[in-house]
């Protein structure tokens, strides 16, 4: 009983957050308390109080609002790039191992390459040399995180070829892109979503760190990353700064993380938490 | 990768596996490394004129021409990423315009203090990780799971920022035990390298707690155990090798998420290293520097990677006798 209870709750609970995130996400403009962007000098540096429950930033912005509005900023960034990421990275590790020959060993040690790169400094110095934006921040964290699907894409393919009714296909004479999109991905596809649902916490924290570098959205647009960023010049003075734009970051990357963990068991139902039995299979994920 | 054990017979010479174990590894290891290279050389590219991106801001137009000159901008690209090459090659990574100095000496001076970082975190999150990991698994389901798992969790979705103000929060500005930036005796040390080591250790736990959880119920624990080995003993005497090699390997690839941590934890605590080096040149848009960090970072992350690699065969015989090579 207890058991069946927390097996619902480890779903329902962090999907119930995310949902909440999404819905804030996509009607902020509607709900914020305040215009996010609109500065209001008399009331810079307000305490957390009844009318700014999340206090005012040094402009006399209304904190609330600007983490509202930052949720937008996240989860845009996040989605798209995880998309992004997901689309090159499953269709190159497909190719690679359906094709193997010398086109999947290219594809796979490129992979390698750009997985032997601290991939956040490669993040800092595309998003140096494309200039910081919304756009060139997704662009470069797909461009750094494709090959975390490619590999995965890559071994569930190689097993998969090899399996009996893929074989038989093949013998009965079914073209390639028939058998790949019929046979392969759907067998790609469950473990990409685990890994994507962990990228996904990832590269929420990733933007946020790229905009508290001054490397990610630009100012005035909020962030979570570049209110913190602001929180830190007055540490000393305005604690709600630092605080609640972060525990925002934290609640919604738990949320997707236990959600991660969740579907990860799922998939593998004769292991709990943190023991997976394919070897392979654990060595991507908690590289991911 | 159980085609690849397969294909190899079993009673291939173990000496001839090593070899070629060890060669193939070097081997990946250099071509990853020369890969980096390209990928830095490109990405410089991605903009369309590096002459642009290098010269400091307010050049004029003869400016930018000098030195599209004087770097061999005009020639050809093939021509120009084979000098890149050969420079990386001799050690020679670029001269930043900005300081009017090699960029590896700038570099140089800033490494100690990341060194530093870097080793104090890592040995924390080994510490705290491994002791959380293996109490976690041998107490499941009691208390101190209770009580460290969460723990866990929060310490994984917890980015390095903002632990590093919540702790300057609590530790300098609230209590004022501890200085909050700047490079100042060991003490100054202790904020940063603990928010550093935050996610990694949190990592290392759960790889430790599912390498535990998966050896428990195999039978020479359970003799181990039968013949009274406990706590400790068991831990160090029967454990230990049988759990290192996944340990080791997640410790490795956070060796990546540290070396970009430090840049994040660096600019929090304004610690003199490397980190805030890539930040202030790239706000002053000195690429070659940031250029020349990006590809050591690389050395350094693929070197502790191919030494992990080689130490498996090391701990485990049947890693460099064939059973465990990459897959693909």
């Amino acid at each position: 009983m207890m058991n069946r209870l927390r097996a619902a709750a480890g779903i329902r609970i962090p999907l119930a957050i995310i949902v909440l995130y999404v819905l804030v996400a996509v009607f902020a403009p509607l709900i914020t308390p305040y215009d996010p962007d609109t500065t209001v000098l008399a009331q810079r540096l307000m305490s957390p109080e009844l009318h700014h429950l999340m206090g005012t930033d040094a402009l006399g912005r209304d904190v609330l609002s600007r983490t509202m509005a930052g949720t937008r900023v996240s989860l845009l960034v996040a989605v798209v790039a995880v998309l992004a990421a997901g689309i090159v990275g499953v269709a190159l590790g497909m190719i690679a191992g359906w094709r193997k020959g010398w086109l999947g060993a290219v594809i796979m040690r490129l992979v390698d390459i750009v997985l032997s790169v601290p991939f956040f400094l490669l993040a800092i110095l595309v998003v140096a040399v494309l200039g910081p934006s919304l756009v060139n921040v997704v662009v470069c964290l797909a461009l750094v995180r494709w090959p975390r699907y490619a590999r995965i894409a890559y071994s569930t393919t190689l097993q998969t070829r090899e399996r009996g009714f893929v074989r038989a296909s093949t013998a009965t004479g079914a073209p390639a892109w028939w058998i790949v999109s019929r046979h392969v991905l759907p067998e790609v596809l469950p473990v990409t979503i685990v890994v994507a649902t962990l990228e996904l916490g990832l590269m929420v924290v990733y933007e946020a760190s790229l905009s508290f570098l001054g490397l990610g959205v630009q100012p005035p647009t909020a962030s979570w990353g570049s209110i913190l960023s602001d929180g830190q010049q007055y540490l000393g003075s305005a604690w709600w700064l630092a605080t609640f734009p972060g525990l925002a970051l934290f609640v919604l990357v738990l949320a997707v993380n236990l959600l991660g963990d969740a579907a990860r068991d799922r998939l593998d139902p004769a292991r709990r938490t943190d023991v997976r039995r394919s070897r392979m299979f654990r060595r991507e994920v908690s590289a991911a | 990768m159980a085609t690849i054990s397969a294909r190899r017979s079993p009673s291939r010479v173990l000496s001839s596996g090593t070899t070629r174990y060890v060669a193939g590894r070097l081997g990946q290891a250099v071509l990853a490394l020369f890969g980096v290279v390209t990928i830095v050389f490109f990405a410089l590219r991605l903009s369309g004129d590096p002459a642009r991106l290098l010269v400091p801001d307010g050049a004029t137009a003869a400016d930018i021409e000098r030195l599209r000159d004087k770097l061999g901008l005009n020639a050809s690209l093939w021509h120009q990423y084979v000098d890149f090459l050969g420079n990386a090659i001799h050690g020679d990574l670029g001269y930043s315009y900005v300081q009017n100095r090699p960029a590896l000496d700038l570099i140089t001076e800033r490494l100690p203090y990341t060194a530093n970082l870097a080793v104090a975190a890592l040995l924390l999150s080994l510490v705290f990780g491994v002791t959380v990991g293996v109490i976690t698994a041998l107490k499941r389901g009691k208390w101190q799971e209770r009580v460290l798992m969460p723990v866990v969790l929060a310490g994984q979705a917890m980015p390095a920022f903002w632990t590093g103000l919540l702790l300057v929060l609590v530790f300098s500005v609230g209590l004022r035990w501890l200085p909050s930036t700047g490079y100042d005796g060991p003490l100054s040390l202790l904020l940063p390298s603990v928010t550093l080591a935050s996610l990694s250790a949190a990592a290392i736990a759960r790889v430790t707690r599912g390498a535990v959880l998966e050896q428990l119920p195999l039978d020479y624990l359970r003799t181990a155990r039968a013949k009274g080995a406990s706590g400790l003993r068991l831990v160090t005497r029967h454990l230990a090798r049988n759990t290192a090699i996944p340990i080791l390997t997640v410790a490795a690839l956070e060796l990546a998420n540290l070396l970009g941590g430090a840049v994040v934890t660096e600019v929090i605590f304004a610690w003199p290293g490397l980190g805030q080096l890539t930040i202030q040149s790239v706000s002053a848009r000195d690429f070659p520097v940031v250029q020349a960090i990006v590809i050591l970072a690389s050395a350094v992350y693929v070197v502790i990677n191919l030494g992990t690699d080689l130490l498996y065969g090391v701990i485990d015989p049947r890693v460099s006798a064939g059973g465990k090579g990459e897959p693909s």
